[in-house]
Protein backbone atom coordinates (compact mmCIF):
# COMPACT_ATOMS: atom_id res chain seq x y z
CA UNK A 1 0.00 0.00 0.00
CA UNK A 2 1.48 3.55 -0.83
CA UNK A 3 -0.54 6.74 0.74
CA UNK A 4 0.28 10.31 -0.72
CA UNK A 5 0.32 13.24 1.61
CA UNK A 6 -0.43 16.26 -0.65
CA UNK A 7 3.15 17.94 0.27
CA UNK A 8 2.54 21.79 -0.85
CA UNK A 9 2.51 23.33 2.40
CA UNK A 10 1.22 22.64 6.10
CA UNK A 11 1.21 19.54 8.12
CA UNK A 12 2.14 16.82 5.58
CA UNK A 13 5.30 15.59 7.42
CA UNK A 14 3.01 15.35 10.65
CA UNK A 15 0.55 13.21 8.44
CA UNK A 16 3.08 11.18 6.70
CA UNK A 17 4.71 10.17 10.49
CA UNK A 18 2.11 8.62 11.50
CA UNK A 19 0.92 6.60 8.18
CA UNK A 20 4.57 5.31 8.92
CA UNK A 21 4.02 4.40 12.22
CA UNK A 22 1.72 1.75 10.47
CA UNK A 23 4.04 0.47 8.51
CA UNK A 24 3.13 1.97 5.30
CA UNK A 25 4.63 3.66 2.70
CA UNK A 26 4.42 7.48 2.20
CA UNK A 27 4.72 9.37 -0.95
CA UNK A 28 5.06 13.50 -1.01
CA UNK A 29 3.05 14.47 -3.39
CA UNK A 30 4.56 17.72 -5.10
CA UNK A 31 3.99 16.92 -9.03
CA UNK A 32 1.52 14.96 -10.94
CA UNK A 33 3.77 11.91 -11.03
CA UNK A 34 3.53 11.27 -7.40
CA UNK A 35 -0.25 10.68 -8.23
CA UNK A 36 0.86 7.88 -9.94
CA UNK A 37 0.02 4.28 -8.24
CA UNK A 38 -1.43 5.61 -5.12
CA UNK A 39 -3.81 3.65 -2.88
CA UNK A 40 -5.09 6.80 -1.09
CA UNK A 41 -4.25 10.66 -0.29
CA UNK A 42 -4.34 12.68 2.47
CA UNK A 43 -4.79 16.83 1.99
CA UNK A 44 -2.85 17.78 5.43
CA UNK A 45 -3.93 21.23 7.24
CA UNK A 46 -2.57 24.24 6.06
CA UNK A 47 -3.65 27.63 4.33
CA UNK A 48 -6.39 26.59 1.75
CA UNK A 49 -5.78 29.80 -0.70
CA UNK A 50 -1.91 28.52 -0.38
CA UNK A 51 -2.93 25.27 -1.63
CA UNK A 52 -5.27 26.15 -4.31
CA UNK A 53 -2.64 29.07 -5.96
CA UNK A 54 -0.05 26.72 -5.76
CA UNK A 55 -1.76 23.96 -7.25
CA UNK A 56 -3.46 26.02 -9.92
CA UNK A 57 -0.05 27.17 -10.88
CA UNK A 58 0.76 23.84 -12.55
CA UNK A 59 -1.90 21.04 -13.58
CA UNK A 60 -1.46 19.27 -10.24
CA UNK A 61 -4.90 20.25 -8.81
CA UNK A 62 -6.68 19.42 -12.05
CA UNK A 63 -5.11 15.93 -12.16
CA UNK A 64 -5.66 15.29 -8.26
CA UNK A 65 -9.54 16.22 -9.19
CA UNK A 66 -9.45 13.75 -12.06
CA UNK A 67 -8.33 11.07 -9.41
CA UNK A 68 -10.79 11.73 -6.50
CA UNK A 69 -13.49 12.08 -9.22
CA UNK A 70 -12.54 8.35 -10.61
CA UNK A 71 -12.67 7.16 -7.04
CA UNK A 72 -9.25 7.57 -5.25
CA UNK A 73 -9.74 7.51 -1.27
CA UNK A 74 -9.04 10.95 0.42
CA UNK A 75 -8.56 12.80 3.40
CA UNK A 76 -8.99 16.72 3.93
CA UNK A 77 -8.04 17.69 7.21
CA UNK A 78 -8.96 21.44 7.58
CA UNK A 79 -7.83 23.05 4.85
CA UNK A 80 -8.15 20.01 2.96
CA UNK A 81 -11.57 19.85 3.77
CA UNK A 82 -12.04 23.31 2.59
CA UNK A 83 -10.76 21.91 -0.52
CA UNK A 84 -12.98 18.84 -0.89
CA UNK A 85 -16.39 20.44 0.27
CA UNK A 86 -18.71 23.08 -0.64
CA UNK A 87 -16.45 26.47 0.55
CA UNK A 88 -18.64 29.90 -0.64
CA UNK A 89 -15.68 32.99 -1.57
CA UNK A 90 -12.11 32.47 -1.43
CA UNK A 91 -10.96 29.52 -1.99
CA UNK A 92 -14.20 27.93 -3.29
CA UNK A 93 -13.80 24.40 -2.74
CA UNK A 94 -14.00 21.60 -5.13
CA UNK A 95 -17.47 20.44 -4.27
CA UNK A 96 -16.56 16.78 -4.46
CA UNK A 97 -18.22 16.18 -1.12
CA UNK A 98 -21.40 17.59 -0.49
CA UNK A 99 -21.33 19.72 2.26
CA UNK A 100 -20.69 23.14 3.12
CA UNK A 101 -17.27 24.36 4.57
CA UNK A 102 -16.92 27.76 6.29
CA UNK A 103 -13.41 28.89 6.57
CA UNK A 104 -12.09 29.57 10.16
CA UNK A 105 -16.03 29.59 11.33
CA UNK A 106 -15.03 28.50 14.63
CA UNK A 107 -13.03 31.68 15.31
CA UNK A 108 -9.32 33.03 15.12
CA UNK A 109 -6.94 31.34 17.11
CA UNK A 110 -7.52 32.60 20.19
CA UNK A 111 -10.66 30.71 20.02
CA UNK A 112 -8.78 27.58 19.23
CA UNK A 113 -9.57 24.51 21.54
CA UNK A 114 -9.04 20.47 22.28
CA UNK A 115 -12.87 18.59 22.82
CA UNK A 116 -12.66 15.26 23.43
CA UNK A 117 -15.23 13.77 20.39
CA UNK A 118 -17.27 10.51 19.89
CA UNK A 119 -16.41 8.91 16.64
CA UNK A 120 -18.44 6.33 15.14
CA UNK A 121 -17.70 2.89 15.32
CA UNK A 122 -14.72 4.17 18.03
CA UNK A 123 -14.50 2.39 21.80
CA UNK A 124 -12.88 5.34 22.94
CA UNK A 125 -12.95 8.97 22.61
CA UNK A 126 -10.62 10.95 20.22
CA UNK A 127 -9.11 14.06 21.57
CA UNK A 128 -9.73 17.02 18.66
CA UNK A 129 -7.68 19.42 18.40
CA UNK A 130 -9.37 22.44 16.17
CA UNK A 131 -6.85 24.89 14.97
CA UNK A 132 -8.45 28.09 13.38
CA UNK A 133 -11.14 25.56 12.47
CA UNK A 134 -13.78 25.53 9.36
CA UNK A 135 -17.29 24.43 10.35
CA UNK A 136 -19.08 22.12 8.25
CA UNK A 137 -22.77 22.65 7.54
CA UNK A 138 -25.98 21.39 5.60
CA UNK A 139 -24.79 17.71 4.65
CA UNK A 140 -26.51 16.04 2.08
CA UNK A 141 -28.32 13.30 1.66
CA UNK A 142 -25.18 10.69 0.50
CA UNK A 143 -23.02 12.25 3.50
CA UNK A 144 -22.42 10.16 6.54
CA UNK A 145 -21.87 11.95 9.66
CA UNK A 146 -18.96 10.48 12.06
CA UNK A 147 -18.87 12.51 14.72
CA UNK A 148 -20.19 15.75 15.53
CA UNK A 149 -19.23 18.78 18.07
CA UNK A 150 -21.70 20.65 19.64
CA UNK A 151 -24.57 19.04 17.27
CA UNK A 152 -22.69 20.07 14.20
CA UNK A 153 -20.52 17.78 11.74
CA UNK A 154 -16.93 17.86 12.41
CA UNK A 155 -16.62 14.50 11.15
CA UNK A 156 -18.00 13.49 8.10
CA UNK A 157 -17.68 10.75 4.69
CA UNK A 158 -18.89 10.29 1.25
CA UNK A 159 -17.79 7.64 -0.63
CA UNK A 160 -14.20 7.61 -1.03
CA UNK A 161 -14.30 11.16 0.69
CA UNK A 162 -13.15 11.68 4.40
CA UNK A 163 -13.15 15.39 5.82
CA UNK A 164 -12.15 16.09 9.59
CA UNK A 165 -12.46 20.00 11.00
CA UNK A 166 -9.77 18.59 13.20
CA UNK A 167 -6.48 17.60 13.17
CA UNK A 168 -5.35 14.24 13.89
CA UNK A 169 -1.88 14.56 12.97
CA UNK A 170 -0.93 16.58 16.14
CA UNK A 171 -1.66 13.60 18.31
CA UNK A 172 -0.15 10.69 18.77
CA UNK A 173 -3.75 8.53 18.41
CA UNK A 174 -3.43 6.37 15.52
CA UNK A 175 -6.87 5.69 15.52
CA UNK A 176 -8.48 8.15 13.17
CA UNK A 177 -5.53 7.41 10.38
CA UNK A 178 -6.68 3.76 10.97
CA UNK A 179 -10.04 4.55 9.85
CA UNK A 180 -8.66 6.06 6.86
CA UNK A 181 -6.65 3.45 6.06
CA UNK A 182 -8.88 0.34 6.90
CA UNK A 183 -12.50 2.02 5.89
CA UNK A 184 -11.17 3.67 2.95
CA UNK A 185 -8.26 2.69 1.09
CA UNK A 186 -8.09 -1.06 1.70
CA UNK A 187 -12.07 -1.23 1.20
CA UNK A 188 -12.13 0.87 -1.93
CA UNK A 189 -8.88 0.12 -3.58
CA UNK A 190 -10.31 -2.48 -5.81
CA UNK A 191 -12.95 -0.43 -7.26
CA UNK A 192 -10.41 2.29 -7.92
CA UNK A 193 -8.11 0.64 -10.00
CA UNK A 194 -10.67 -1.04 -11.85
CA UNK A 195 -12.30 2.37 -12.96
CA UNK A 196 -8.66 3.67 -13.41
CA UNK B 1 16.48 8.56 18.50
CA UNK B 2 13.48 9.77 20.11
CA UNK B 3 10.39 10.90 18.10
CA UNK B 4 9.89 14.73 18.72
CA UNK B 5 6.54 14.20 20.99
CA UNK B 6 4.13 17.31 20.16
CA UNK B 7 2.35 17.59 23.74
CA UNK B 8 -0.60 15.58 24.90
CA UNK B 9 -4.55 17.33 24.63
CA UNK B 10 -5.45 18.05 27.79
CA UNK B 11 -9.31 18.97 27.06
CA UNK B 12 -8.94 22.61 29.09
CA UNK B 13 -5.08 22.55 29.21
CA UNK B 14 -3.51 22.50 25.89
CA UNK B 15 -2.40 26.24 25.00
CA UNK B 16 0.85 25.15 24.15
CA UNK B 17 -0.24 22.10 21.94
CA UNK B 18 -2.40 24.44 20.00
CA UNK B 19 0.15 27.25 19.50
CA UNK B 20 2.58 25.09 17.99
CA UNK B 21 -0.53 23.17 15.80
CA UNK B 22 -1.07 26.75 14.28
CA UNK B 23 3.03 27.21 14.21
CA UNK B 24 2.57 23.24 12.00
CA UNK B 25 0.35 24.58 9.93
CA UNK B 26 2.11 27.51 8.78
CA UNK B 27 4.72 25.34 7.61
CA UNK B 28 6.47 25.43 4.11
CA UNK B 29 5.23 28.69 3.15
CA UNK B 30 5.84 32.24 2.84
CA UNK B 31 4.80 34.77 5.56
CA UNK B 32 5.36 38.49 4.31
CA UNK B 33 5.40 41.95 6.35
CA UNK B 34 2.92 43.89 5.37
CA UNK B 35 1.89 47.62 6.54
CA UNK B 36 -1.55 47.82 5.35
CA UNK B 37 -4.67 46.18 3.86
CA UNK B 38 -3.61 46.38 0.32
CA UNK B 39 -0.44 44.84 1.12
CA UNK B 40 -2.08 42.14 2.68
CA UNK B 41 -4.74 41.19 0.01
CA UNK B 42 -1.54 41.16 -2.23
CA UNK B 43 0.32 38.87 -0.06
CA UNK B 44 -2.78 36.74 0.11
CA UNK B 45 -3.59 36.63 -3.17
CA UNK B 46 0.18 35.37 -3.89
CA UNK B 47 -0.40 32.58 -1.66
CA UNK B 48 1.43 33.63 2.03
CA UNK B 49 0.22 31.86 4.43
CA UNK B 50 0.08 34.71 6.98
CA UNK B 51 0.63 38.03 7.27
CA UNK B 52 3.16 40.47 9.70
CA UNK B 53 1.65 43.04 10.76
CA UNK B 54 3.84 45.96 11.23
CA UNK B 55 3.95 49.84 11.66
CA UNK B 56 7.13 50.19 9.02
CA UNK B 57 8.62 47.88 6.88
CA UNK B 58 12.74 47.40 8.84
CA UNK B 59 14.17 48.89 5.71
CA UNK B 60 12.19 52.14 6.32
CA UNK B 61 13.01 51.54 9.84
CA UNK B 62 16.40 51.69 9.42
CA UNK B 63 16.29 54.51 6.98
CA UNK B 64 13.89 56.53 8.68
CA UNK B 65 15.17 55.79 12.65
CA UNK B 66 12.62 56.92 15.50
CA UNK B 67 10.96 54.47 18.31
CA UNK B 68 9.57 51.70 16.18
CA UNK B 69 6.31 50.62 17.89
CA UNK B 70 3.54 48.02 17.37
CA UNK B 71 1.26 48.29 14.62
CA UNK B 72 -2.00 50.81 14.77
CA UNK B 73 -5.17 49.25 15.64
CA UNK B 74 -6.94 50.55 13.35
CA UNK B 75 -4.90 49.01 10.08
CA UNK B 76 -4.83 45.63 12.17
CA UNK B 77 -8.35 45.92 12.13
CA UNK B 78 -8.52 46.70 8.64
CA UNK B 79 -6.20 43.49 8.04
CA UNK B 80 -7.71 41.05 9.60
CA UNK B 81 -11.30 42.20 8.13
CA UNK B 82 -9.57 42.02 5.01
CA UNK B 83 -7.59 38.94 4.69
CA UNK B 84 -8.77 34.63 5.45
CA UNK B 85 -5.06 33.88 6.41
CA UNK B 86 -3.79 34.28 9.84
CA UNK B 87 -2.43 37.58 10.96
CA UNK B 88 0.82 37.97 12.88
CA UNK B 89 1.74 41.02 14.73
CA UNK B 90 4.81 42.80 15.79
CA UNK B 91 5.23 43.92 19.28
CA UNK B 92 8.45 45.52 20.94
CA UNK B 93 10.72 43.00 22.86
CA UNK B 94 9.37 42.96 26.58
CA UNK B 95 6.41 45.04 25.82
CA UNK B 96 3.70 42.21 27.50
CA UNK B 97 1.20 45.15 27.91
CA UNK B 98 1.74 45.62 23.58
CA UNK B 99 0.75 41.73 23.65
CA UNK B 100 -1.87 42.02 25.94
CA UNK B 101 -3.10 44.01 23.50
CA UNK B 102 -2.68 42.38 20.95
CA UNK B 103 -4.66 39.28 22.42
CA UNK B 104 -7.32 41.26 23.15
CA UNK B 105 -7.25 42.02 19.63
CA UNK B 106 -7.00 38.64 18.73
CA UNK B 107 -4.53 38.26 16.36
CA UNK B 108 -3.39 35.24 15.55
CA UNK B 109 0.28 34.95 16.58
CA UNK B 110 2.64 37.55 18.35
CA UNK B 111 6.51 38.18 16.94
CA UNK B 112 8.16 39.52 20.11
CA UNK B 113 10.93 40.64 17.77
CA UNK B 114 14.05 42.47 17.55
CA UNK B 115 12.97 44.71 14.22
CA UNK B 116 10.92 47.25 16.56
CA UNK B 117 12.63 49.32 19.92
CA UNK B 118 12.80 47.37 22.39
CA UNK B 119 10.81 48.06 25.80
CA UNK B 120 13.12 46.49 27.90
CA UNK B 121 16.56 45.47 27.94
CA UNK B 122 16.56 42.99 30.38
CA UNK B 123 13.29 40.54 30.18
CA UNK B 124 11.51 39.25 27.55
CA UNK B 125 7.79 38.72 27.77
CA UNK B 126 6.61 35.78 29.87
CA UNK B 127 5.21 33.55 27.06
CA UNK B 128 3.32 30.93 28.71
CA UNK B 129 0.77 33.55 30.12
CA UNK B 130 -1.11 33.89 27.10
CA UNK B 131 -3.31 32.53 25.14
CA UNK B 132 -1.64 33.59 21.89
CA UNK B 133 0.99 32.12 20.50
CA UNK B 134 4.41 33.86 20.20
CA UNK B 135 7.23 33.83 17.57
CA UNK B 136 10.81 34.68 18.61
CA UNK B 137 13.93 35.49 16.78
CA UNK B 138 17.20 34.35 17.94
CA UNK B 139 21.12 34.07 16.33
CA UNK B 140 22.25 30.60 17.91
CA UNK B 141 20.38 27.84 20.00
CA UNK B 142 20.92 28.73 23.48
CA UNK B 143 19.19 32.01 22.49
CA UNK B 144 16.64 29.64 20.85
CA UNK B 145 16.16 27.90 24.03
CA UNK B 146 15.58 30.55 26.61
CA UNK B 147 12.69 31.90 24.43
CA UNK B 148 11.00 28.45 24.10
CA UNK B 149 11.65 28.54 27.89
CA UNK B 150 9.73 31.11 28.39
CA UNK B 151 7.10 29.88 26.06
CA UNK B 152 7.55 30.48 22.77
CA UNK B 153 5.81 28.35 19.85
CA UNK B 154 7.67 29.23 16.96
CA UNK B 155 11.21 30.21 16.46
CA UNK B 156 13.09 32.33 13.28
CA UNK B 157 16.90 32.91 12.58
CA UNK B 158 17.24 36.84 13.48
CA UNK B 159 19.27 37.66 9.97
CA UNK B 160 19.59 41.44 9.85
CA UNK B 161 16.06 42.85 8.87
CA UNK B 162 15.93 45.56 6.48
CA UNK B 163 18.85 44.88 4.52
CA UNK B 164 17.79 42.30 1.63
CA UNK B 165 21.42 40.77 2.75
CA UNK B 166 20.28 37.02 3.51
CA UNK B 167 24.05 36.16 4.95
CA UNK B 168 23.00 37.24 8.81
CA UNK B 169 19.94 34.43 8.52
CA UNK B 170 22.68 31.47 6.65
CA UNK B 171 24.79 32.18 9.69
CA UNK B 172 22.05 32.35 12.24
CA UNK B 173 20.61 29.11 11.09
CA UNK B 174 24.15 27.08 10.35
CA UNK B 175 24.61 27.90 13.57
CA UNK B 176 21.29 26.75 14.99
CA UNK B 177 21.68 23.07 12.80
CA UNK B 178 25.04 22.75 13.88
CA UNK B 179 24.47 23.33 17.33
CA UNK B 180 21.42 21.23 17.38
CA UNK B 181 23.53 18.16 16.00
CA UNK B 182 26.16 18.24 19.08
CA UNK B 183 23.95 17.90 21.92
CA UNK B 184 22.74 14.20 20.86
CA UNK B 185 26.38 13.19 20.83
CA UNK B 186 26.73 14.49 24.43
CA UNK B 187 26.66 11.62 27.40
CA UNK B 188 23.64 12.61 29.55
CA UNK B 189 26.16 13.76 32.61
CA UNK B 190 27.28 16.39 30.40
CA UNK B 191 23.77 17.98 29.22
CA UNK B 192 23.49 19.95 32.84
CA UNK B 193 26.81 21.47 32.07
CA UNK B 194 26.50 22.11 28.47
CA UNK B 195 23.00 23.62 29.53
CA UNK B 196 25.05 25.39 32.49
CA UNK B 197 27.60 26.93 29.97
CA UNK B 198 24.86 27.54 27.30
CA UNK B 199 22.38 29.36 30.03
CA UNK B 200 19.63 27.52 28.26
CA UNK B 201 16.69 25.68 30.63
CA UNK B 202 18.27 21.94 31.49
CA UNK B 203 15.26 20.35 30.45
CA UNK B 204 14.33 22.30 26.68
CA UNK B 205 18.39 21.08 26.78
CA UNK B 206 17.67 17.41 27.00
CA UNK B 207 14.89 17.08 25.27
CA UNK B 208 17.12 18.37 22.19
CA UNK B 209 19.63 16.27 23.02
CA UNK B 210 17.03 13.19 23.11
CA UNK B 211 15.28 14.21 19.85
CA UNK B 212 17.77 16.12 17.59
CA UNK B 213 15.06 18.50 16.74
CA UNK B 214 13.69 22.12 18.42
CA UNK B 215 10.45 21.23 20.13
CA UNK B 216 8.93 23.84 18.20
CA UNK B 217 8.95 24.97 14.45
CA UNK B 218 11.92 26.99 12.77
CA UNK B 219 11.26 29.27 10.67
CA UNK B 220 13.76 31.64 8.70
CA UNK B 221 13.79 35.96 9.21
CA UNK B 222 15.92 38.71 7.82
CA UNK B 223 17.64 39.31 4.56
CA UNK B 224 15.42 37.31 2.17
CA UNK B 225 14.89 39.35 -0.55
CA UNK B 226 15.07 36.59 -3.90
CA UNK B 227 13.46 33.34 -4.52
CA UNK B 228 16.56 31.79 -5.07
CA UNK B 229 17.16 33.44 -1.09
CA UNK B 230 14.05 31.76 0.11
CA UNK B 231 14.62 28.06 -1.25
CA UNK B 232 18.33 28.58 0.30
CA UNK B 233 17.18 28.45 3.65
CA UNK B 234 14.39 25.97 3.68
CA UNK B 235 17.74 23.84 2.29
CA UNK B 236 19.82 24.62 5.48
CA UNK B 237 16.47 23.66 7.53
CA UNK B 238 14.13 26.48 7.83
CA UNK B 239 10.47 25.26 7.62
CA UNK B 240 8.73 27.87 6.74
CA UNK B 241 10.46 31.59 5.75
CA UNK B 242 9.40 34.97 6.31
CA UNK B 243 10.10 38.02 3.80
CA UNK B 244 10.25 41.72 5.10
CA UNK B 245 10.99 44.10 3.28
CA UNK B 246 11.79 41.99 0.52
CA UNK B 247 8.57 42.03 -1.06
CA UNK B 248 7.15 45.95 -0.77
CA UNK B 249 10.77 46.77 -1.31
CA UNK B 250 11.05 45.07 -4.97
CA UNK B 251 9.55 47.23 -8.16
CA UNK B 252 7.22 44.06 -8.23
CA UNK B 253 5.28 43.55 -5.15
CA UNK B 254 2.84 40.84 -6.65
CA UNK B 255 5.24 39.08 -8.98
CA UNK B 256 8.09 38.82 -6.59
CA UNK B 257 5.50 38.14 -3.51
CA UNK B 258 4.29 34.66 -6.40
CA UNK B 259 7.41 33.76 -7.63
CA UNK B 260 9.33 33.55 -3.54
CA UNK B 261 6.19 31.08 -2.97
CA UNK B 262 6.74 29.16 -5.43
CA UNK B 263 10.54 29.11 -4.74
CA UNK B 264 9.89 28.22 -1.06
CA UNK B 265 7.24 24.95 -2.14
CA UNK B 266 9.45 23.72 -5.08
CA UNK B 267 12.91 24.38 -3.22
CA UNK B 268 14.44 21.22 -3.92
CA UNK B 269 13.82 21.75 -7.82
CA UNK B 270 16.29 24.27 -9.24
CA UNK B 271 14.29 24.27 -12.51
CA UNK B 272 11.13 25.33 -10.61
CA UNK B 273 13.06 27.95 -8.73
CA UNK B 274 14.66 29.15 -12.00
CA UNK B 275 10.87 29.58 -13.16
CA UNK B 276 10.17 31.99 -10.07
CA UNK B 277 13.35 33.78 -10.69
CA UNK B 278 12.83 35.26 -14.60
CA UNK B 279 10.86 38.25 -14.85
CA UNK B 280 10.79 39.86 -11.37
CA UNK B 281 12.14 43.25 -12.17
CA UNK B 282 14.83 45.06 -9.62
CA UNK B 283 15.09 43.38 -6.04
CA UNK B 284 15.19 45.93 -3.04
CA UNK B 285 18.91 47.19 -2.99
CA UNK B 286 20.69 45.65 -0.65
CA UNK B 287 23.22 46.89 2.51
CA UNK B 288 26.41 45.73 3.03
CA UNK B 289 26.61 44.39 6.65
CA UNK B 290 29.90 45.69 7.63
CA UNK B 291 28.63 49.16 6.37
CA UNK B 292 25.68 49.06 9.06
CA UNK B 293 27.42 50.78 12.59
CA UNK B 294 27.68 48.55 14.95
CA UNK B 295 24.83 50.03 17.23
CA UNK B 296 22.41 49.69 14.34
CA UNK B 297 22.17 46.22 14.30
CA UNK B 298 19.21 44.75 14.79
CA UNK B 299 20.59 41.08 15.64
CA UNK B 300 21.91 42.49 19.05
CA UNK B 301 19.06 43.46 20.37
CA UNK B 302 17.19 40.38 22.73
CA UNK B 303 19.80 38.37 24.17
Amino acid sequence: MRIGVLAVQGSFSLHARIINKLDIETVEVRRTSDLDNLNGIIIPGGESTTFQIILDASDLGSELRRELRAGLPAWGTCAGAIMLGHSEGNPPGWGLIDIEVFRNDYGRQVDSFVAPLRIKGFTEKFDGVFIRAPRFRNPGRGVEILAEYNGLPVMARQGNLLITSFHPELTSDLHVHRYFISELCTRLNKDHLKSA
Amino acid sequence: MKENILPKPEPGKDGFLLKVGLAEMLKGGVIMDVTNAEQAKIAEDAGAVAVMALERVPADIRKEGGVARMSSIQILEEIMRTVSIPVMAKIRIGHFVEAEVLQELGVDFIDESEVLTPADEANHVYKHDFRVPFVCGCTCLDEALRRIGEGAAMIRTKGEAGTGNVVEAVRHMRQVTSEIKKLPLMRKDELMAEAKRMGAPYEIVVQVSETGKLPVPNFAAGGIATPADAALMMKLGAETVFVGSGIFKSSDPENRARAIVHATTNYQDAAEVLNASRKLGEAMPGLEIAQIPEGELLQHRGW
